[in-house]
């Protein structure tokens, strides 16, 4: 489960942007996960109820957004989705493919009063 | 859209049920008001909302009137911070990683399932090398000094981090354990991470590399099921090689499910027991030392 180290991350940074910015409550925070990613949006959803109680995103909506796996194909010489972090390209099937985007966490924004 | 906040553009990721249709919230938020929504499919309908839409469907109860605000009184604003998750964890090893440069120490933070033979590994490899280097080793586990203990055995120090519930290492742990050992200056730094084939894979420690340790007894097909540890590796050392007359392990296609998943990731055959494999292994650790003591 280390979603939930990952959620005391995020309350962590929503806290140190609250001094910072002066805000008292999060309403919303908007997170983007790669699809290709180290973590389980669910688990990330179930923490993020437990860890937030009592902070100042006590009760805050979670949207995540989910960014998908993104590679480049060394022998089409252009971009390819990926379902898988090893995976094929899309275009010729070969696997001489690098993986350029879908490992993703981050805070992106969110809503406060 | 949202009148109050301007929010909503986003798609709130679901996992749907087979059979429900695909549409997009354009309601995750905590504060009441009345709105229209569009669905992508073509149904109607009105409900009234006195619960936040979560990730995936789950409805939260809590946020909805509990968190109502009477718009005008306070003002929401969105705020654009695009932080990485980890970038706590980041900073900490970045340290870790200086203190360990300015000391011309090696780290090798070494991952693997439980039961793989990384404590059996470390304490040959101290053994055959302790008149090379000076070594020290961070021991990562949820409970017990048990390895802390094998490894002081061979005279080595040892600090032992116990993570209670946590199923890996982070960086911060790190550095409190750097502050508890003896300086090592041009020597090597073994990590011993949780058993956890997964969580640990995500957390940088500011080693140099990430050593994954696989056995032959627990299936070819491991890099392909736990793809995150190996595509973070550098080295993976297929161990206990002594047990493969016994077993109907693959190593042909072990290797290549590693190469798969990573395609750079160098690999070398062990056996902590007999011995076999490991001056291919030193020889590894000895190049990098010498890099890591070079100005």
């Amino acid at each position: 489960m280390h979603e939930m180290a990952l959620t005391e991350s995020i309350v962590d940074i929503l806290q140190e942007e609250a001094r910072r910015r002066a805000f008292s409550r999060v309403t919303l925070v908007r997170l983007e996960i790669g699809a290709l990613g180290h973590v389980d949006p669910r688990a990330l959803a179930f923490c993020f109820d437990a860890v937030s109680r009592g902070t100042i995103a006590d009760g805050a909506a979670l949207d995540i957004v989910s960014v998908p796996g993104q590679g480049w194909c060394f022998d089409c010489e252009k971009a390819t989705p990926l379902e898988e972090r090893f995976g094929a390209c899309a275009h010729c099937g070969g696997r001489r493919v690098q993986m350029t985007g879908g490992d993703e966490m981050r805070v992106k924004e969110m809503e406060v009063e | 859209m949202c009148s109050v906040c301007g929010c909503g553009t986003a798609t709130i990721e679901t996992t749907r049920k087979a059979g429900t249709p695909d549409h997009s919230h354009h309601h995750g938020h905590g504060h009441d008001h009345t709105h229209d929504h569009d669905h992508d499919d073509d149904h109607a309908h009105s409900h009234d909302h006195d619960h936040v839409h979560t990730p995936h469907g789950a409805l939260d109860y809590g946020a909805g009137a509990a968190g109502a605000h009477a718009p005008g009184l306070t003002q929401e604003r969105m705020v654009s911070i695009e932080r990485d998750i980890l970038s706590k964890n980041d900073e900490y090893a970045r340290e870790n990683r200086a203190r360990l440069a300015d000391q011309h120490v090696l780290a090798l933070n070494f991952v693997s399932s439980p039961g793989s033979g990384k404590t059996t590994l470390l304490v040959r490899a101290i053994e055959d090398l302790k008149d090379k280097f000076d070594i020290a080793v961070i021991e990562g586990d949820q409970q017990t000094s048990n390895d802390a203990a094998r490894i002081r055995a061979t005279g080595a120090p040892a600090i032992q981090i116990n993570t209670g519930k946590g199923c890996h290492l982070d960086a911060h742990m790190v550095g409190h354990a750097l502050d508890d050992l003896p300086r090592q200056d041009g020597g090597l730094l073994f990590i011993e991470n949780v058993g956890n084939l997964v969580c640990p894979a995500a957390f940088d420690l500011g080693e140099a590399h990430k050593i994954v340790v696989l056995s032959v007894t627990e299936g070819e097909d491991k890099p392909a099921k736990y793809p995150d540890m190996f595509a973070a590796a550098d080295l993976m050392l297929l161990n206990k090689s002594d047990l493969l007359p016994h077993l109907d392990f693959d190593v042909g296609a072990c290797l290549a499910a590693a190469l798969r998943v990573n395609p750079r990731l160098q690999t070398l055959v062990v056996s902590a027991r007999s011995g076999e494999g490991l001056a291919a292994f030193y020889a590894w650790i000895e190049a990098r030392a010498s890099g890591a003591k070079a100005p």
